[in-house]
């Protein structure tokens, strides 16, 4: 791409002397994408919307916000209450939190549907699964500073889970609460923290893009493409079919946002935190849930801790445990079942992690942890050796043309 | 320490919700004029639960986000807060020789609390602490429906069921012995008009006062989300037409 096919003299100078234009023009005008991407192809670009929400709204929460024990709740009450349109700005970055997850969760059941963490990508999956973890921990630390009960015990909870870690976890306690309980430094440094991370999460989300550039997205019928009849360029085709997208998700993130601003949220934080007053039933928020419910299965405390960090870990190493050569799960009769399995295994772990830990609960939670890793561990190293896949397309274009020619 | 604070959370965790389920809690499902997308407060309801808030919750309970401009919500003028206002004490200070001072009230104050601190509202009430009910209508699951049942939920408890000294059977609280006696009665209230001056019609008349306490932007929020809703909607339809003709020559 060289300058001077910009129209603008201006852009052309600029760009003749720092190739933004070109660049920009290289990632998101002709890059050349599958033609074949269907609907769940466009959760990574709202994934990075949410981002985008989530830092301008944070920002001008933040202008607001008082890091203080005594001050926190208050704060953001009057943002609530006295800061013109402050209730909007906080339901949306609230709320833009629970749909970021939602969005991620399903880019990632995508992922692993169509098998994209298959080489040459699976850099690019673990790039993800970065993503995912910085997410976690952003979010647990923005839920800490509204500081009601549950901003407060969650995070007991959460950073007592370190105490597990043989030898060196009350130090480590210590240091993430700086001092001796969760206190004014806890909430301080969370608040710095909860600032830093969504910038660190944006720099990953280059690389992430960076390296699905390298290679191109994966698509439905997971064959590489091989040629330029097998791709269409990225704008306009899958610029406006983002846009359509991402109107959707504004739709529903608006219905939430005006009308159910409170409903994936928990009561009990719109409780000043007690130090005195345990509440009676601590959850974490909802998009945890399945790792609570791991966490809880467990009776040891470092066994809990080790499987609920195991379960993310394990998918670090997805690549090399799923060896089948094929990638998408249409030419995988076997694994598409286990692939479905595992799906309603995973909701399964989040309306367990929601129930009290106790008779049933605690029973079918072992029972849905034990499959969750069996799945990674077992399952897929087993289908990858004996399954027997259905034949593959020799390319994206032909199964279109194949069609359409016996029809003709 | 660390872990057998662990283990005391997990003991809590355990056990709290079989507290909370233990006996069924009665919650009366009522329509609310604030429910629903389209949803707004009834302004005469919302002056008529001040009143009741006044008369019979003040005593204990304190409002301390509320500020008397605020009432504005409530229908009233600039004049009738300033009135409003002005019946009440508030602590300002310190003047010109270190002192605080006590003053009427003016519009910009929050509503004073009745205790100077918790361990004062505690030592007037047995022990238990009544909370401030800024936020009380959202800090309760089914807020609105719990509120009033639980205003009417006051019975006489079950054969079998000792109830402590100091303790009252409610049906909609959980665990269902509470440490608030029964406050409402009917007719505990003088409303101006022929309003309902029962215990359902005063409890109803407190649930749309606490309601906007807790949520006073409500309206203006359905009043946008409509808009914004309205909008995206043609947004979604005008993206996906535009979608399916740049796409209409692939494939």
């Amino acid at each position: 791409m060289s300058a001077t096919q910009f129209k603008s003299p201006v852009v052309r100078w600029i760009d003749h002397r720092l190739p933004v234009f070109s660049m920009l023009h290289h990632t998101a005008h002709d890059y050349p994408t599958p033609k074949n991407l269907n609907y769940m192809w466009n959760f990574g670009s709202l994934a990075g919307l949410s981002l985008a929400i989530m830092i301008v709204t944070g920002i001008v929460l933040a202008m607001s916000y008082t890091a203080h024990v005594d001050y926190a709740f208050d704060s953001v009450e009057r943002i609530m209450r006295d800061v013109n349109h402050g209730w909007m700005i906080r339901y949306i970055h609230m709320n833009t939190a629970s749909f970021f997850f939602i969005v991620v969760y399903l880019h990632m059941f995508r992922g692993l549907y169509y098998g994209s963490y298959k080489a040459p990508r699976e850099l690019l999956w673990m790039l993800g699964v970065v993503i995912f973890l910085l997410m976690m921990a952003t979010a647990f630390m923005g839920y800490v500073l509204p500081w009601g009960q549950m901003s407060f015990w969650g995070a007991t909870v959460i950073t007592n889970l370190f105490s597990a870690i043989p030898y060196v976890g009350e130090s480590i306690v210590t240091l993430l609460w700086g001092g001796f309980s969760v206190d004014n430094a806890t909430l301080n440094r969370f608040f710095s923290l909860h600032y830093l991370m969504p910038f660190i999460i944006a720099g990953v989300v280059v690389l992430h893009i960076v390296a699905l550039h390298r290679f191109g997205s994966n698509n439905p019928i997971g064959i590489d493409t091989k040629g330029p009849q097998d791709t269409i360029s990225f704008h306009p085709y899958y610029t406006i079919k983002d846009v359509f997208g991402i109107a959707v998700f504004l739709l529903l993130l608006a219905m939430a946002v005006f009308f159910f601003p409170n409903a994936m949220g928990h009561p009990d934080n719109y409780i000043p935190a007690d130090a005195l007053q345990t509440p009676a039933h601590i959850v974490p928020e909802w998009y945890f849930l399945p790792f609570y419910a791991i966490l809880r299965a467990v009776p040891d405390k470092l066994g809990g801790v080790l499987l609920m960090f195991g379960a993310i870990a394990v998918l670090f190493v997805l690549p090399w445990l799923d060896r089948s050569p094929v990638r998408s799960a249409r030419f995988r009769p076997l694994f598409r079942i286990f692939f479905w399995l595992f799906f309603v295994n995973a909701i399964a772990l989040g309306y367990l992690g929601g129930k009290p830990a106790e008779g049933i609960y605690v029973i079918l939670s072992r029972v849905a942890t034990a499959w969750y890793f069996l799945h990674f561990l077992a399952i897929l190293p087993l289908l990858s050796m004996f399954e027997t896949t259905k034949p593959l397309p020799k390319s994206i274009s032909e199964p279109v043309l194949g069609s359409s020619g016996r029809t003709a | 320490m660390l872990k057998r604070l662990f283990i005391a959370l997990f003991a809590v965790t355990l056990a709290g919700p079989a507290m909370a389920a233990g006996g069924d809690v009665e919650l009366q499902k009522r329509d609310w004029s604030f429910s629903g997308p389209f949803g707004t407060f009834d302004k005469a309801a919302m002056q008529r639960g001040f009143q009741a808030y006044r008369e019979v919750c003040a005593g204990c309970h304190g409002m301390k986000l509320i500020a008397f401009r605020n009432f504005a919500d409530l229908g009233y003028n600039n004049d009738e807060i300033k009135a409003i206002a002005a019946e009440y004490e508030v602590q300002d200070g310190p003047n010109d020789d270190g002192e605080m001072f006590m003053r009427p009230g003016i519009a910009a104050d929050r509503i004073p609390s009745p205790y100077a601190n918790d361990n004062a509202a505690r030592a007037s009430n047995n022990g238990a602490l009544p909370p401030d009910l800024s936020l009380i209508a959202k800090a309760r699951g089914n807020g609105p429906d719990y509120l009033f049942s639980l205003l009417a939920g006051y019975k006489d408890a079950p054969e079998g069921m000792t109830v402590p000294d100091g303790m009252y059977y409610n049906a909609a609280y959980p665990g269902h012995l509470i440490a608030m006696p029964q406050p409402l009665y009917g007719e505990d209230v003088t409303y101006s008009g022929d309003a309902d001056d029962s215990i359902e019609g005063i409890s109803s008349d407190l649930v749309q006062f606490l309601m906007w306490a807790a949520e006073p932007k409500m309206e203006v929020r359905k009043r946008i989300g409509v808009a914004a809703v309205f909008f995206l909607g043609i947004f979604v339809v005008v993206s996906y037409m535009a979608k399916r003709r740049v796409w209409a020559d692939v494939h």
